[in-house]
Parts: C-alpha cells; structure tokens; sequence
C-alpha cells in the first residue's frame, strides 16, 4: 500500500479472529487500531476533524488548533496538524506523564498545563478560556463534534462490514462515546439485528472523588440509543484480559483492549450459537509498559497497586 | 440483601459509608429502600420517580438502561453500583 503522506494512511487495520479466548460456539474477533500510523484509533477521529474543519472553513492557512486532551488524540492531532501545516497546543492535567509531553513535543505541539486536581475537566476548562480569547484558535473539541463520530461511520464500520459481512455484535470502549455511536449506527444500518454494547472503565474512586454529580458529564457525540447494552469493567477484569491477550492470543494491547474483550466474552452467552462479535482495540500495550501493567506477579496485587493511573 | 455501593462523594448522605445493604427485588425497590435508611440521599439521587441526570446506575455491572430501569431485576447476592457520569480519562 503507498500513500501521499501519513495523513492518508489511516485506517485499514487489521481484523484478528482471538480463538483462544472465544466461549464455544461464539467466535471473537479484534480490530486492532494500534495499527495505524500514530498508533491508536485516534488517527482516523483526528483526520476527520481537521478534514472536517477544513471543509466548513474553520481552519485554513494561519489559523491554530487548540484541544484538551493528553492522550491518544493529542498524539494523532499533533502528527495530522505536522503535516497540515497548522500549530498544535494540547491542554492537559499537570499530573500526565512524561512520556506523554515528551511525544507532543517531538511532534511540534506546545504543551499548556491545567491542575490536577481538576482532571480532565480542568483541562476542558482552560482551553474553553484560550480558545474564547484569540480567534486565531480552533477548537475540534472531540467530545462534542460529529466528525468524531462520522470517522467511525465513514471507515471503521465499513472496514468491519468488508471484513466481515455477517458480524452479529460490536464491542466499543467509551470514552467519548465516538466509537460506539459511529460504528454501532453504521452497523445497525447494515443490519438492524447487530447488537452494540459499550465497556465502561470503572476509574476507581481517586476519579470520581473529585468529581461533583451536579458537574458530571455526557459527551454530546454519545448517543446512548444505538447501545444495546453498557457494562463496567474494573482494573482487575481488563488487566487480567489485557495479560491473557498477550499471553494466550500473542496481542501486545491496552488495558481498554482488554476491557472490550471482557465485555465481548461476557456478552457471548446472550447471542446466538454462531455470533460473530468484533471487539476494538483501541491502542496497542507500548504506551502502558512503565505503568506496570505486564509485570510478572499477582495481577491482584498489580491491579491495586496501578488502578489509580490505569486508565489515565 | 442486595449491596449497594456509595460514590465517595455520596458518603456524607449515608452516614460515611461506602457499601449499604438493603432488601429489595428490583432496582426501585433497592432504591426506595436505601433512601428510607437515608434520607438525605433522597434529593441527590433521584428526581422524582427518576434517577437523576449524571448519575449512573449498574447491577452487576450492567447499566440499569438497558435493563428495565426501576423495574430492573436485583438479586439476593447482586451489586448495586452508584457511579457519576465521567467522561474519558485521557483521551
């Protein structure tokens, strides 16, 4: 496959059947999103918001773009604005990693940190703030914009239907709900029967300590409708799966990867003998290496130990 | 009983704890029951006959949503879990 640059060479990943790990009479299988360029799913929601704004008008020559965010998008958006030409900040908590900043750096965005005890939210926060004070700034804001979504409906889902035409459930992490809305409608037009089940991390109480339930927050892309279910998966269940995955199935993934499979193997049952399920591997294991997590040891106890920054 | 898991920052409303166990045979019932133990949970968790907004709602592990809501079944060994709505980590 060639391409004219990295921005072109999102998408087409990989769709790996998991014999080991799938119950009888059920097959599971990975979309393994650590295949694309930058190294996680992000890639195509952070090619589609800066095609996207593009098109609308929002961003052309000289203008800047701003997002909270210290993860995986933050990386995706850093290589597409490289290559687009467009200045890149990420606002993040002052508490994200090193390793984090240090790739932002390398790849030419500038770094505005908020407090940590705010989280996330504080992040939101301060760019709401920059944004709303230089007009030279954009803001994709991936909680909030279709394009997030319509990157999974316009390539994910139909990579999978490509795949695998007769698909029976779909396996999506929520975050900001882009994944599971995007592919789980796509599919659904495809065949109303598909049945689309969301993993919710269970962050453990150091998050949801500091957040308050009058300032608790929905991302405007999730669309709760197209679920068929929702189910919460603790540090423990997705470490284990993430571990069994590398050690049984020889994928090298993420602790989200690992929570999608428990989901899958969890849903299995409830669906038909024969039931194709496909699960989403968000990222692959690379990124989580020095938090821990594939140590040799009692996963219980490495489970304790990490929960508080697993998910982070 | 059914156990009800508190989020940390529902504590002060049932009396500091983080794990009540109450009777009942469907979500409404748990509910209606724990907010009899504690009254002060009543405003904070529900709207009504509703479960606020921003408050998510599991039983063993499953949202109450897709489960019948109230009417969603509770077992005898079952977990209740009581989460506020947070958006993504790090993403």
């Amino acid at each position: 496959m060639r391409f004219d640059d990295v921005a072109q060479a999102v998408g087409r990943t990989p769709l790996v059947r998991l014999p080991r790990l799938s119950p009888p009479g059920r097959t599971i299988h990975l979309k393994l999103e650590g295949h694309n360029p930058t190294g996680s799913v992000k890639d195509r929601v952070a090619a589609t918001l800066v095609r996207e704004a593009e098109r609308a008008g929002h961003l052309r020559p000289g203008r800047r773009v701003l997002e909270p965010t210290s993860g995986n998008t933050g990386i995706a958006l850093a290589a597409i604005c490289r290559v687009r030409g467009y200045p890149l900040t990420c606002v993040m908590p002052e508490n994200t990693s090193e390793e984090r900043r240090r790739v932002l750096e390398m790849l030419g965005a500038s770094i505005v940190l908020s407090p940590a005890t705010e989280g996330s939210n504080g992040s939101v926060r301060v760019a709401r703030e920059l944004a709303a004070a230089d007009p030279d700034l954009f803001m994709p804001f991936q909680y909030g914009n279709p394009a997030n979504p319509l990157a999974h409906h316009e390539s994910t889902a139909p990579e999978i239907i490509a795949d695998l035409p007769d698909v029976t459930a779909f396996v999506g992490g929520l975050g900001t709900g882009g994944t599971v809305t995007g592919v789980g409608k796509r599919l659904k037009r495809w065949n109303p029967d598909v049945r689309v089940y969301a993993a919710e991390p269970e962050y453990g109480d150091l998050v949801y300590g500091l957040r308050n339930l009058d300032e608790g927050y929905v991302p405007e892309v999730l669309d709760l409708e197209v679920l068929d279910g929702r189910i919460k998966v603790d540090s423990l269940r997705a470490l284990e799966m993430t571990r069994r995955l590398v050690g049984e199935e020889g994928i090298f993934a993420g602790v989200s990867t690992g929570a999608a499979v428990a989901v899958a193997v969890r849903v299995a049952d409830r669906l038909p003998e024969g039931a194709q399920i496909v699960a989403l591997s968000p990222d692959g294991g690379w990124k989580y290496l020095s938090t821990g997590a594939y140590d040799p040891g009692d996963v219980r106890v490495i489970a304790e130990r990490i929960s508080g920054t697993l998910w982070a | 009983m059914a156990v009800v898991r508190i989020p940390t920052v529902l504590r002060p409303q049932a009396g500091g704890q983080a794990r009540v166990e109450v009777e009942g045979t469907t979500l409404g019932e748990v509910l209606r029951a724990l907010v009899a133990a504690h009254p002060a949970l009543d405003e904070r968790l529900l709207d009504g006959d509703r479960v606020r907004g921003y408050v998510n709602v599991f039983v063993d592990d499953e949202d109450v949503r897709y489960l019948g809501g109230l009417d969603a079944p509770v077992g005898a060994t079952s977990e209740v879990t009581i989460m506020p709505a947070v958006a993504g980590g790090a993403r």
